[in-house]
């Protein structure tokens, strides 16, 4: 569109929900900070009318591979995906190989970052060495190393002290904690969620009771311990339910929700489709509503896609063995605003806050925001633009998507990271 | 009537119409006159190659299989393989695509994973037919006992048939209920909670914890096999406590109806599920079973060669 | 009767058939006992025809032939060659074949195909002394080296047309039609 540093989008339609805008108006874009229109009069004027001006969206979940299992997805692949949905910052699961439980290991994800991506990646690191739930690893150290966050996601800690004394620990760096929350006793070798379709398919079922245990954990860690702790990708009504009423005690727990998570059920493993497996698993229908309630009266505060790619030929073997994880940088988006703002669910404001704003907030950044002075991170979404998703297209190197043959509508038109498109839609 | 079976593979009772498993049955019952005559062959499948791939061990079923084979005259290969080895070496696919370039026509194939079944039918011409896939499926299994309650009692419609056991992890249960329920039989499942669980109500079958009401007014009564390591995985305390609750003996026996039939799919435990005088008793059709399997196995193996354009 | 059909034979000329089939059979069994002849029809209209025959022989004769079913699809050269895969009628042979004098009867014999598979299965089932064939209709362009022993009528049918025989509950309205494939 433009190599122009400084231009002004013209005539586009501003949902800024950190400043609580909602209206036609330009925004000005200059060395690559939000800076008022007025103030860049005769700059380049690119036309926007008709299309949605949103700040850049942010991912608080998504697993990039790089270092490590580069056959699935790359620093470059990945963050060009990321683009490709709309997303000018994403913060990395530490799940890479090796993982990123080390300040070496941190070291070497920024050099990639800096080489290599085309959005900001935040990295985030291991709550515990390995990932292995055992040892606590050097917090402080990978803190100065320039961690967003910590997690042990793809695991969870079994260990309630270890957990706790985490939480205390992380809370001296101000490093806010997002738990995987699975409790393994009840998972048992499971694949699927423990319900309807489990019972029939003679699968092993992966019970809700097993997120909610742990939900719970984490709510009296959080209480106790006065600390920022996020429930990821939660599943389960019964989740939803617990961390409302925690919420509404003024303890420091919040949650997101998964765009295939919110459309989809645990009926469609009856085609053993590999692509509908991951962890947590999908689950009932009143489940399912269950987590749109949430994200509508604000328990669930954020939007998260959990991207996790795996090459084809890892997915395409036996459902039992297939690894778990989907992709979902590419489609979160469009599936938000087809299943959330569409449907007339919830207004589009409240979708994109949970897709800016509050991340933000969470994590601690400055960013989601078009404030003046901010970076220009931006996202220009075509609402009406209806188009049937095609995995053959996706810009990431893996293909493993639930949604492949889903018609959606609501796409992103062009994403801008620092003042410098990095994306633009065919 | 004349039904022309058109599918390739048989992979689910679920997947089957009520059509399609008459057409079985009626195809069935020709083949197994085949098995009484002296001449129990036909040329059939003269020139086809049939895989019997097991990555589960099978004994029964594949014995019945390879029989079947044989008496449609085609060529056999068995391949045994367990699943974690292959898991560690070559995928399933890569498996199924090297038995393909065999020039197989039909792959009978046993895995303990649910669904692998479907995973290999979408990848290969060859016609796949489903040996037992974990807990999920066993189709032949299911068509050989409706086969058997018809040929006894005549319409499945309306008719009360009672599966007692494990059905938690049970395919031949699953597989019962659903061709039983498609031919409109009246179906009740029994045993302890842990090993029947509620969520089966959810399709319009019974579900009841105490063997009386399992047993009165039933005109089948299918007994399933209690596998012991279910008691180490906190089931049920001991296989003593289920064959006194739950096990068809001489003080549960007086609930059954004269006329009812009781089959197992076999292997039985003697005295757990079911008491000896009884599996070997004038109700027992439990052996007819087993001759049934050749037939109906017969007549999927043929149709399914049928539609196969190789 | 559709559009593309042409009547070629009435239900006249189908009785005058089997009574030309039956006359041939009479002459070759006039010194056998009827007791050891038996009919065997190919499903599912050699059936019927073979339903006709035991009716028309019992009139002549007052004798009832032992009768049977036999279903040839078991033993067919063209599995997964075609594109509806046949349906299995019933087989039902309720006497001993062992040394009978066996009358196959088909409706039509064109390839010989069939009757070749009719031959394999028959012998499966035991060891008649002799088999003779009959049909009511020959229409020619034989693949393999059979023919028919007894045969109601014969006709040419050009290439690309199949003849059709419709037997009705009542005889009277039997009748034969060309037919496009």
């Amino acid at each position: 569109m433009t190599d122009n540093k400084t231009f002004i989008l013209k005539g586009g339609r501003v949902v800024d929900p950190a400043g609580k805008i909602d209206a036609i108006m330009d925004v000005g874009v200059s060395d690559g900070k939000i800076v008022n229109a007025q103030s860049i009069r005769g700059a380049e004027e690119i036309n926007v009318s008709g299309k949605v001006i949103t700040p850049g969206l942010i991912d608080v979940h998504v697993h990039l591979r790089d270092p490590g299992q580069t056959a699935s997805e790359t620093m470059a692949s990945g963050t060009m995906a990321a683009a490709a949905g709309g997303f000018t910052t994403v913060v990395s699961m530490p799940n890479t190989k090796p993982v990123a439980d080390s300040t070496g290991t941190i070291d070497n994800i920024r050099r990639k970052i800096s080489e290599s991506a085309v959005i900001k990646v935040l990295p985030s690191g291991a709550m515990t060495k390995g990932l292995a739930g055992e040892e606590m690893s050097a917090i402080g150290s990978l803190h100065s190393a320039g961690i967003v966050a910590l997690t042990d996601d793809g695991k969870c800690i079994q260990n309630h002290s270890l957990m706790r004394n985490i939480v205390r620990y992380a809370k001296s760096f101000q490093l806010p904690i997002m738990d995987h929350c699975e409790e393994y006793s009840l998972v048992n070798g499971g694949v699927m969620h423990e319900g309807v379709w489990s019972t029939l398919l003679g699968m092993t079922g992966i019970a809700s009771a097993s997120e909610e245990l742990i939900v719970d954990r984490n709510i009296i860690i959080a209480r106790d311990e006065d600390w920022k702790i996020h429930c990821q990708h939660i599943s389960a009504r019964e989740s939803v339910e617990k961390l409302r009423a925690a919420q509404a005690n003024g303890i420091k727990i919040s949650a997101e929700a998964t765009p295939h998570h919110i459309c989809f059920t645990d009926e469609e493993i009856k085609h053993f489709d590999s692509d509908f497996k991951m962890n947590p698993p999908l689950r009932a229908e009143d489940d399912r509503l269950a987590l749109i309630e949430g994200l509508k009266d604000g328990t669930i505060s954020i939007i998260a896609s959990d991207h996790a790619p795996h090459t084809h030929t890892s997915k395409l073997v036996e459902f039992d063995y297939a690894p778990f994880g989907v992709v979902g940088l590419e489609t979160s988006l469009s599936v938000c605003l087809t299943m959330l703002y569409h449907s007339g669910e919830m207004s589009l404001s409240s979708v994109i806050e949970k897709m800016t704003c509050n991340p933000a907030e969470f994590l601690g950044i400055d960013a989601g925001t078009l404030r003046e002075g901010a970076a220009a991170d931006i996202t220009v979404i075509d609402l009406d633009w209806e188009y049937t998703v095609d995995k053959s297209k996706f810009k990431s190197l893996s293909r493993n998507t639930p949604f492949h043959g889903m018609k959606v509508k609501g796409k992103v038109a062009a994403t801008i990271c620092d003042g410098k498109f990095v994306y633009i839609a065919e | 009537m004349d039904f022309n079976w058109t599918k390739k593979d048989l992979l689910s009772i679920y997947d089957l119409t009520a059509e399609e498993i008459v057409c079985i049955l009626d195809t069935a019952e020709e083949f197994k006159k085949v098995c009484q005559r002296n001449v129990k062959k036909v040329p059939a499948l003269r020139g086809k190659t049939v895989v019997n791939f097991f990555v589960e061990p099978s004994t029964r079923t594949r014995v019945s299989f390879e029989l079947a084979e044989q008496r449609l005259s085609a060529d056999i290969i068995n391949i045994q393989a367990n699943g974690s080895s292959l898991q560690k070496g070559e995928t399933l696919l890569d498996t199924v695509k090297n038995i393909e370039a065999l020039q197989a026509d039909i792959i009978v194939m046993r895995h303990s994973a649910p669904g692998s079944h479907n995973l290999i039918a979408n990848e290969t011409s060859c016609g796949v037919i489903n040996a037992g896939d974990g807990a999920h499926s066993h189709p032949t299994q299911a068509l050989l006992d409706i086969f058997t309650i018809r040929e006894k009692k005549g319409d499945l419609k309306g008719l009360k048939v009672s599966i007692i056991g494990d059905i938690r992890h049970s395919r031949v249960a699953r597989s019962n209920i659903w061709g039983l329920l498609k031919l409109g039989a009246d179906v009740t499942i029994a045993g302890p909670s842990t090993l029947v669980p509620r969520e089966f109500e959810s399709i319009g079958i019974k579900v009841c914890h105490n063997l009386k009401d399992a047993l009165e007014n039933a005109d089948v009564v299918n007994l399933l096999r209690i596998q012991h390591e279910r008691q180490n995985a906190g089931y049920f305390p001991s296989t003593d406590e289920y064959a006194k609750i739950f096990g068809l003996n001489h003080n549960s026996v007086k609930y059954l109806k004269p006329d009812a039939l009781v089959m197992h799919p076999g292997p039985i435990n003697r005295n757990v599920e079911l008491s000896s005088d009884i599996a070997d008793g004038a109700q027992s059709v439990i052996l007819e079973q087993v001759t049934n399997g050749l037939a109906v196995r017969m007549a999927v193996l043929f149709l399914i060669a049928g539609c196969l354009n190789k | 009767m559709e559009a593309h059909e042409k009547l070629i034979y009435d239900n006249t000329a189908i009785a005058l058939a089997i009574d030309t089939v039956l006359d041939a059979i009479m002459t070759e069994f006039r010194n056998t006992p009827l007791d050891d002849v038996a009919l065997v029809g190919i499903q599912s209209k050699g059936v019927v025809m073979a339903l006709r025959l035991r009716e028309a022989i019992k009139k002549a004769s007052g004798k009832e032939l032992d009768f049977a079913t036999l279903d040839i699809n078991m033993y067919r050269d063209d599995i997964g060659k075609r594109k509806k895969l046949p349906v299995i009628h019933e087989t039902n042979i309720p006497f001993d074949l062992d040394n009978k004098k066996v009358i196959l009867v088909d409706d039509v014999l064109h390839t010989g195909r069939t009757i070749r598979a009719a031959l394999d299965a028959i012998t499966d089932y035991g060891r008649p002394a002799l088999i003779r064939l009959a049909v009511m209709i020959d229409r020619g362009k034989r693949e393999f080296p059979i023919r028919a022993d007894y045969i109601g009528l014969n006709i040419e049918i050009p290439e690309g047309r199949n003849v059709k025989i419709y037997f009705d509950d009542k005889p009277s309205n039997d009748a034969i039609y060309e037919i496009s494939k």
